[in-house]
């Protein structure tokens, strides 16, 4: 059977003829396989979803439990049968419920692996590489310059800065689901006992990282109510990036601005968006991570998905792999 | 070196002057010497190391890594030593690679022949990582850029050790680096160390600007009066065959103006302004610009936009200190000095005779010279005392020139101002009368009070039209748009501005909330103050 066949490009997204069904659709489809919760690759209106059961919850909570005519909850590393395709849920180490996408049939293996990293992560479950004929990567830090650091030397730099300016707030920007919570967590593992100060955006998330076990510490909400300026002298807070550019920030003494992303990687990135203390902290794999990913999968073909594509297929080129890029739509270049 | 990279990517990021401050005086406290002393003048642009050429750069990468991805990748960063440290590819793992010092960094540098400089130089950025490999190359091409002046590490120095910074300044020429002296001094552990230097910097003494009531209990008998040049503030120290020319913060600028060095034949310190042209034709701020911030000068420059010096105060002359004296005894031998110079390069700040306040204002505000943008007050019996004491010196300067322009784009502020729209770009309008159009003019970021600020940040966000990144687009037509009085220092003519003017030194002076956008000015009215 040829790859393609098993798995295509459509408007709506990577579609599966055997099984009839999209991973990650762009568009309402009638049956949907997703990934992780981000709003780019989960989106509300499919008929049937299929998601592991943390997933499934994530976009309850962010789209109300209406978000699908019907859920199934999909177990890691247990095949299912959907029309003629198997498919299997792995661990894509990425957010917390996040999986890769095998699709097999006639003996064809191809995994959709969604975003994922292979850094050690408290917050979710780790990936694993799957051995497979076509690995479909994804290349948000598709090129030789993202290298991300140690997360304990950036949380470090931070704790340093926050030693530093006493009488100032550090505000983190990260994103509402995964970066935020892995935050908390990464400051709790460097010993940070403190009471960390959420946006409200992040409460509900933060919420069920907890209940799922991911121990947080001591949060508060970042309300006025809970104090006045000074008491945000020397603290922490954690909050969405884009809450930071607006006057809800205002609250806080001569603030610090931190953004813990992996674009920090480059520093035209961070004075463009007037940060201060740009923490590289990142949810994808670094170009390292993704070329040793596509060596230990073994495929002899790789597909190549939203971000830089060309540097990863000239990559899979010098080192005597097919490659193309895939073109999808509709996925932010940007997420971090 | 983890330490001195980590230092240089925060003072490149952090706005605020304290914050810098903060980061200089913390990493001071916290890093063993010499690494600290190396540091401070690798900032303060006095680290003698060997340079890299990019090209140089370029062919040790592209030895190591594929082409086609190193250009890729350069394409996307746009900074050649930062996208060489990132992709520079790792030899050994992490654990195995050790943090040398900066000390060891600036030695192998510095041990570097011709020969063995390319293979030296791959072995470092072997050594170290990200961070630390884009410290060295900006070290060695010799572009840190970092936005701390010599001024600011001096002020650090000064906060290490519970100091002033004229003590700094005054000590620094004598001083080469890495300072141990000065550190074992800053930290307790040694007595002041000796200004050695032959033709040391003499801090120098600061105007307060005139305010509303400081001249109604003055006694216009007891000050003298000099026109204020808006040209460089300068030092022209001669003292045993050593010249140096020093900015008013200490840097020496002899580099920039070796036709004024030249003509410092004398054992003297003179305090006065430096200026382009010559005694008898005082050239233009667009003149002196020519030679402004400029390492070195072409014969030619030189020649077309010499530099003279219009001396004002005598601090020293041979061997005698003449700081304490009264400022008319320092006057009179200045005067007396003044005979023995080059008359091409040197002539004496004229004083200004008047009788009453009044009489001094009328002549404020009509100088004879468009380089002059104001009056020096003096008290006669003053001595010279570094910094800025209130009393014995006044700047009065002439009026600003205002104009009425219409807000056109907004654009976030950094640190404090971070979540607020407080860079301004505004426009006047141009073209038919009819159906005018408004052109950029300037841009200002100051001005106004924080409650101002919230007031214009509410009208940015309820009227924008456009966004782009951290800039918004403002309403601003004939009849909705939000006029601010600009205040500024001059005008010079401008090929890069679309409106073909710049001004000097705007500000917000008011809020005109009642003004209709209709009614600000036209280009013309600026046009018409260009210098002929």
């Amino acid at each position: 059977m040829r790859a393609r066949d098993l798995l295509h490009t459509r408007p709506e997204g990577l579609y599966c003829p055997p099984g009839d069904f999209f991973i990650d659709p762009v568009k309402p489809v009638e049956r949907a396989l997703i990934t992780h919760g981000h709003a780019d690759h989960a989106r509300p209106g499919n008929g049937k979803v299929l998601a592991t059961a943390e997933t499934l919850d994530i976009m309850g909570i962010r789209y109300g439990e209406g978000f699908a005519g019907s859920m199934q909850a999909a177990t890691l590393a247990e095949p299912m049968q959907i029309g003629d395709a198997r498919v299997t849920f792995h661990p894509a180490g990425h957010v917390l419920g996040s999986a890769q996408i095998a699709v097999e049939k006639d003996g064809m293996r191809i995994v959709a692996s969604g975003d994922y990293k292979r850094r050690a992560d408290l917050t979710c479950t780790a990936f694993k590489p799957i051995a497979c004929d076509v690995f479909i990567t994804e290349a948000t830090f598709g090129l030789p310059v993202f290298r991300h650091p140690d997360p304990v030397d950036e949380i470090a730099r931070l704790l340093d800065s926050v030693r530093q300016f006493p009488e100032r707030a550090h505000l983190v920007g990260a994103y509402a689901l995964g970066k935020a919570q892995r935050v908390i967590r990464l400051l709790r593992d460097a010993g940070y006992g403190e009471t960390i100060y959420i946006h409200g955006a992040l409460a509900k998330l933060c919420d069920y990282y907890v209940a799922q076990g991911v121990d947080l510490g001591p949060l508060a909400p970042a309300t006025i109510e809970t104090g006045t300026k000074d008491q945000f002298a020397g603290a922490i807070v954690v909050g969405t990036p884009s809450a930071f550019a607006d006057r809800w920030a205002r609250r806080f003494p001569d603030p610090v601005a931190c953004f813990a992303s992996g674009w920090m990687r480059i520093r035209q990135r961070a004075r463009q968006r007037g940060v201060e203390l740009p923490l590289i902290l990142s949810d994808h794999s670094d170009w390292d991570e993704l070329t040793a990913t596509i060596t230990e999968t073994g495929a002899s073909e790789v597909w190549v998905t939203h971000g830089r594509e060309e540097a990863l297929v000239r990559w899979c080129a010098l080192n005597g792999i097919t490659a193309q890029p895939l073109h999808l739509i509709g996925y932010e270049d940007e997420g971090d | 070196m983890r330490r001195f990279a980590e230092l240089l990517d925060r003072l490149v990021l952090t706005p605020a002057r304290n914050g810098k401050l903060t980061l200089l005086v913390d990493y001071l406290a916290t890093t063993p010497d010499p690494d600290r002393g190396l540091a401070l003048a690798a900032l303060a642009g006095d680290l003698d190391i060997p340079s890299v050429k990019p090209a140089m750069l370029r062919t040790l990468v592209t030895e190591r890594m594929d082409p086609v991805l190193f250009g890729y990748s350069y394409d996307y960063v746009g900074d050649l030593a930062e996208t060489i440290s990132l992709v520079w590819p790792e030899t050994s793992h992490e654990e195995e690679r050790h943090d040398p010092r900066l000390s060891e960094v600036v030695a192998t540098l510095q041990r570097a022949g011709r020969s063995d400089g390319p293979r030296i130089f791959a072995d470092l950025l072997d050594r170290l990582d990200i961070p630390a490999r884009f410290a060295l190359i900006k070290l060695t091409t010799g572009g840190l850029r970092i936005g701390v002046s010599a001024r600011l590490a001096k002020q650090a120095l000064a906060d290490l050790g519970g100091k002033e910074a004229n003590e700094i300044e005054e000590l620094w020429h004598g001083l080469k680096p890495p300072y141990l002296p000065l550190f074992a001094w800053l930290e307790g552990r040694a007595e002041k160390p000796a200004s050695a230097a032959l033709a040391m910097f003499r801090p120098v003494m600061l105007a307060h600007p005139v305010e509303d009531r400081d001249l109604e209990t003055a006694d216009p008998a007891d000050y003298a009066a000099e026109w204020k040049w808006d040209g460089i503030r300068v030092q022209a120290t001669g003292e045993g065959g050593v010249r140096r020319l020093y900015s008013r913060t200490g840097d020496d600028v002899a580099p920039a103006f070796p036709d004024l060095l030249e003509a410092m034949d004398f054992e003297a310190a003179i305090d006065g302004e430096l200026l382009v042209g010559s005694p008898s034709a005082t050239g233009s701020f667009s003149d002196l610009q020519q030679r402004l911030n400029r390492k070195s000068v072409s014969t030619k420059l030189a020649t077309r936009f010499p530099a003279f010096m219009r001396c004002y105060d005598l601090l020293q002359v041979g061997g005698e200190d003449l700081r304490p004296l009264p400022f008319a005894e320092r006057r009179a031998r200045l005067e007396a000095l003044m005979a023995s110079l080059d008359p091409e390069r040197f002539d004496l700040s004229p004083l200004v005779p008047f009788g009453s306040w009044e009489d001094l204002n009328a002549r404020r505000m009509s100088p004879p010279h468009p380089v002059i943008e104001g009056v020096m007050l003096k008290r006669h019996d003053s001595p010279y005392i570094p910094g800025r004491p209130k009393g014995p010196w006044f700047k009065w300067k002439r009026d600003p020139f205002t104009v009425d322009a219409v807000l056109m784009y907004a654009q976030r502020g950094h640190g404090k101002r971070s979540s607020f729209y407080s860079d301004y770009t505004f426009g006047v309008w141009a073209g038919d009368e009819a159906a005018p159009e408004l052109v950029p003019v300037g841009k200002a970021y100051f001005g106004f009070t924080d409650e101002e600020l919230r007031q214009i940040d509410k009208y940015v966000r309820d009227n924008t039209i456009e966004r782009f990144g951290p800039v918004r687009s403002v309403r601003a037509d004939m009849k909705s748009g939000l006029v601010l009085e600009i205040a500024f220092e001059g005008l010079n003519r401008s090929t890069r501005h679309r409106s073909g003017v710049a001004m000097r030194f705007p500000r917000i002076s008011r809020l005109r909330w009642d003004k209709p956008p209709a009614e600000a000015d036209r280009l013309e009215t600026l046009q018409a103050l260009l210098p002929g």
